[in-house]
């Protein structure tokens, strides 16, 4: 018997309808994928199930009868949790009192140890090594995720509902990530799964509803609707080739680096870098991708030898790695990446002030560059003057772009270029990302999604543990090489 | 958009408000006198807000002004006092005197800013201990006492306090300039775009080649800086400096630069706000003093509940906007 369920729910903010008619069911035992583009209403249907929001119209059913939920920790208090994809976790707490959070054990003097065996216990069951002692503040973004879903198990969930639980995981902790939910479904939980991997809702889900503009366009059951389907449901279009074509080598070299090291992360890297060319690097998550990037453009501290165009260069700053034509576009596209709070053009502009004057900034000509980073990037703003972090992802993504190509680099290193961003802005990246690497410019991608890495560069660096564990091209680029060699398994197929 | 104007154009129409209950309760209120007695008592809080604006936008505090304004008036008089005897009383000696306050006051700004940004100590603690440094020196210097410019040199430099252009005295000027270079400095040069990016999140300054630890030092240098000019033309009121000298100047400097609407975590800087700000702190206390409504007792009661609400409207400001 259905669990949770929206029958008929509309809702809108203002004057603006963000669903239409919504019904979807979430049965126990059974992975319910959602899925559709930034801005398709996804989240907008997880905070009315969490008990977040209110709909317009139409109702939420709770164990088929109408109900209302006064607040998310009623929802909670009801069995349905949400894991959101900022994570609701205390940094300077402990993991046990985490995951007790609001429900401490004890009394007056509260009782530590059991708190601790029991979250020891849910750690174990998830296979996770994490010490309940620890701080979340020294916990790494996977290892956090698990004191999410440790947190959730500990509450007598019923309903599950996860916003992109593996857009910060690396692959072996996406499987552990899997693991876990085949062990909820068995035991009878409801899951709703949102994802922009497609690969991963194929691989889940028993049920798929497909969202697009505020209305389910499609529903299937597991094996109706393969991946190419999903995206063309989503987008409502066909999708001809996702990645762009590969281009031809130039034979130019436009980057040399030897011996690279960031003390205590990476260890005496060298590569190079064709123009013309897009360089992958692969590897899991602290395997020293980003490291190497923030190491090469002078925003960590760094050895090794670097040559632009053959010619020596020292980089002590970023201001040195914009002068010899380098600029890096960070993975953490809300913390280190774009001001929130403040307008496109300022965002825009940020990083290359100095052109736009001193002691009086010539605001024409920025909002000249803003109305061409706008149509060179096609950022999608609802107006020019909201501040960033109304866009939807996508288009706070493809500000970040422009941002990073207003110094008009010449190498340009992206790191995670699409995370948490829908497929149609995914392949405008893309598209992108290939036509820089046409226009002459050489670009490294840095990526934690294989088909991506795969899917876009030329040629693949993978790294393991802070080295480079080896270099895959052509036909012997595949996910199964590039997972060899980033965990280091011996017997490489290639 | 409507609301948010409101919301902004708030202390402004609460000045507005206090000018009119001013004039209705009073009718000497809007006579040239009191007009130039407020604006010029407003210019030493007002000069130094301007400062705090950039070092609070820049997500900094300094909480060391008042006792700073204080030591530098202790300085620039026994420097003066000092080199009486060999330049003579005239205003090469008064020169000297200026040069120490505003020279004090850089090398003042430039320790606080060093440590913050240096020696990476939280903004609060650093200005917590050099507040009571200051202050302390000062009163030593003072033995306790008060320290007296030499009579002459008084005389000679009280114009400077209470001459001006017809009914505009020096420090009003003073501080016009002050408001007006700091708010085209705040809105509209690259320095003012920095220390906003700064207060709204260093990192993302950081990855856009931002030297933060540089712009920070700067906004505790101008701040230094308009400590040493604020001292310049206070010590010509008085002539003289103690221990008690600028007493509480710091928090009437942070509150104001609240009340005109800078986010005290930094980020969003409004320097006109902030002069605002300034003169409705002044005009509260004077409208008690004019007008015998309120005990002037209860001037600080009432500037505290006007601030707790500046600070009430900002935040309904924040979830107007989040919606």
């Amino acid at each position: 018997m259905t669990v949770l369920a929206l029958r008929d729910v509309s809702k809108s903010f203002g004057p603006i309808q963000v669903l239409h008619n919504v019904d979807l069911a979430l049965e126990p035992g059974e992975v319910h994928a959602l899925i559709g583009e930034n801005g398709a209403g996804k989240s907008t249907i997880m905070k009315t199930l969490g008990g977040f929001l209110d709909p317009t119209s139409g109702e939420l059913l709770l164990d088929g009868k109408p109900h209302r939920f006064v607040s998310g920790p009623e929802a909670e208090a009801a069995g349905i949790v949400v894991i959101h994809q900022e994570f609701n976790l205390a940094a300077d707490l402990s993991v046990s009192a985490n995951v007790f959070l609001g429900r401490e054990l004890g009394g007056f003097r509260l009782d530590h140890a059991a708190m601790r065996k029991q979250t020891a216990a849910l750690l174990q069951r998830l296979h996770s090594h994490i010490d309940p002692d620890t701080l979340i503040r020294d916990l790494s973004v996977p290892d956090r995720q698990m004191v999410e879903i440790a947190k959730a198990l500990s509450r007598n969930t019923r309903v599950l509902i996860m916003d992109e639980p593996s857009a910060v995981l690396t692959h072996r902790e996406v499987g552990t990530l899997y693991e876990q939910i085949d062990r909820l479904r068995a035991e009878g939980v409801a899951i709703l799964y949102c994802s922009h991997r497609l690969d991963e809702v194929a691989h889940l889900a028993d049920r798929i509803t497909v969202l697009r503009d505020g209305r389910v366009v499609r529903q299937a059951m597991r094996g109706e609707l393969n991946e190419d389907g999903m995206a063309t449901a989503m987008v409502g279009r066909e999708l001809e080739d996702f990645y762009p074509p590969k281009g031809t080598p130039t034979g130019q070299v436009a980057l040399e680096v030897k011996g690279l090291t960031v003390p205590g992360r990476v260890h005496g890297v060298d590569l190079t870098l064709g123009r013309g060319e897009v360089l992958g690097i692969a590897g899991l998550v602290g395997s020293g991708r980003t490291e190497l990037a923030e190491g090469l453009v002078g925003l960590r501290n760094s050895t090794g030898e670097i040559r632009v165009n053959g010619q020596p260069i020292q980089i002590r700053g970023l201001r040195d790695a914009f002068a010899a034509g380098l600029a890096y576009l960070t993975e953490d596209r809300k913390e280190a990446g774009l001001l929130l709070e403040k307008g496109l053009r300022e965002n825009l502009t940020l990083a290359t002030l100095e052109r736009f004057g001193n002691l009086r900034l010539d605001t024409k000509a920025e909002e000249a560059a803003l109305d061409r980073a706008t149509q060179d990037f096609d950022i999608r703003a609802k107006s020019r003057d909201m501040v960033a972090g109304k866009l939807s992802g996508g288009n706070q993504q493809k500000l970040l772009l422009a941002k990073t190509m207003l110094p008009d680099p010449k190498i340009i290193i992206i790191d995670e270029p699409t995370r948490g961003i829908d497929v149609g802005t995914k392949r405008q990246i893309y598209a992108f990302i290939r036509k820089l690497a046409d226009e002459g410019r050489s670009v490294i991608v840095i990526s934690s999604e294989m088909t991506e890495v795969i899917g876009l560069s030329d040629r693949v660096l993978v790294m393991r543990e802070g080295r480079l564990a080896g270099e895959v091209a052509g036909p012997a680029m595949t996910e199964e090489n590039i997972v060899r060699l980033a965990m280091g398994v011996s017997g490489e197929a290639a | 958009m409507k609301r948010l104007d409101l919301h902004t154009l708030g202390p402004i129409v609460a000045l507005v408000a206090l000018v009119i209950l001013g004039a209705l309760l009073n009718s000497s209120f809007l006579a040239p006198g009191n007009i130039t007695n407020v604006l010029a008592r407003s210019a030493f809080i007002g000069m130094i807000a301007v400062g705090m604006t950039f070092v609070i936008t820049a997500g900094g505090l300094d909480l060391s002004v008042g006792s700073m304004a204080a030591f530098l008036a202790g300085l620039a008089i026994i420097a003066m006092n000092a080199v009486l005897p060999s330049v003579g009383e005239n205003w090469g000696t008064i020169l000297i005197g200026m040069g120490v306050a505003i020279l004090g006051g850089l090398i003042a700004g430039y320790v606080n800013g060093a440590l913050i940004t240096k020696a990476k100590i939280e903004p609060f603690i650093v200005t917590l201990g050099t507040m009571g440094i200051f202050r302390s020196l000062v009163t030593w210097l003072a033995d306790g006492g008060t320290l007296s410019l030499e009579y002459g040199l008084r005389t000679l430099y009280r114009p400077v306090y209470y001459g001006g252009i017809g009914w505009i005295t020096w420090p009003i000027i003073a501080f016009a300039v002050v408001a007006i270079v700091g708010e085209l400095m705040m809105r509209h040069s690259r320095f003012g775009r920095h220390v906003e990016a700064i207060g709204s999140n260093d990192r993302v300054a950081k990855y856009s080649a931002i030297d933060v630890g540089r712009v920070k030092l700067m906004t505790y240098l101008l701040l230094g800086l308009l400590v040493g000019l604020a001292t310049v033309l206070y010590v010509p009121r008085l002539g003289s400096a103690s221990g008690s000298t600028g007493v509480l100047w710091e928090l009437e400097a942070i509150a104001a630069v609240i009340i005109g609407g800078t986010a005290l975590k930094g980020g969003t800087g409004r320097v006109w706000g902030t002069v605002v700000g300034v003169l409705i702190l002044s005009l509260i206390d004077n409208i008690l003093n004019l007008a015998d409504l309120v005990s002037p007792y209860l001037n600080g009661a009432i500037q505290g509940v006007i601030i707790v609400l500046a600070v009430v409207l900002q935040r309904e400001k924040r979830t107007a906007d989040e919606r």
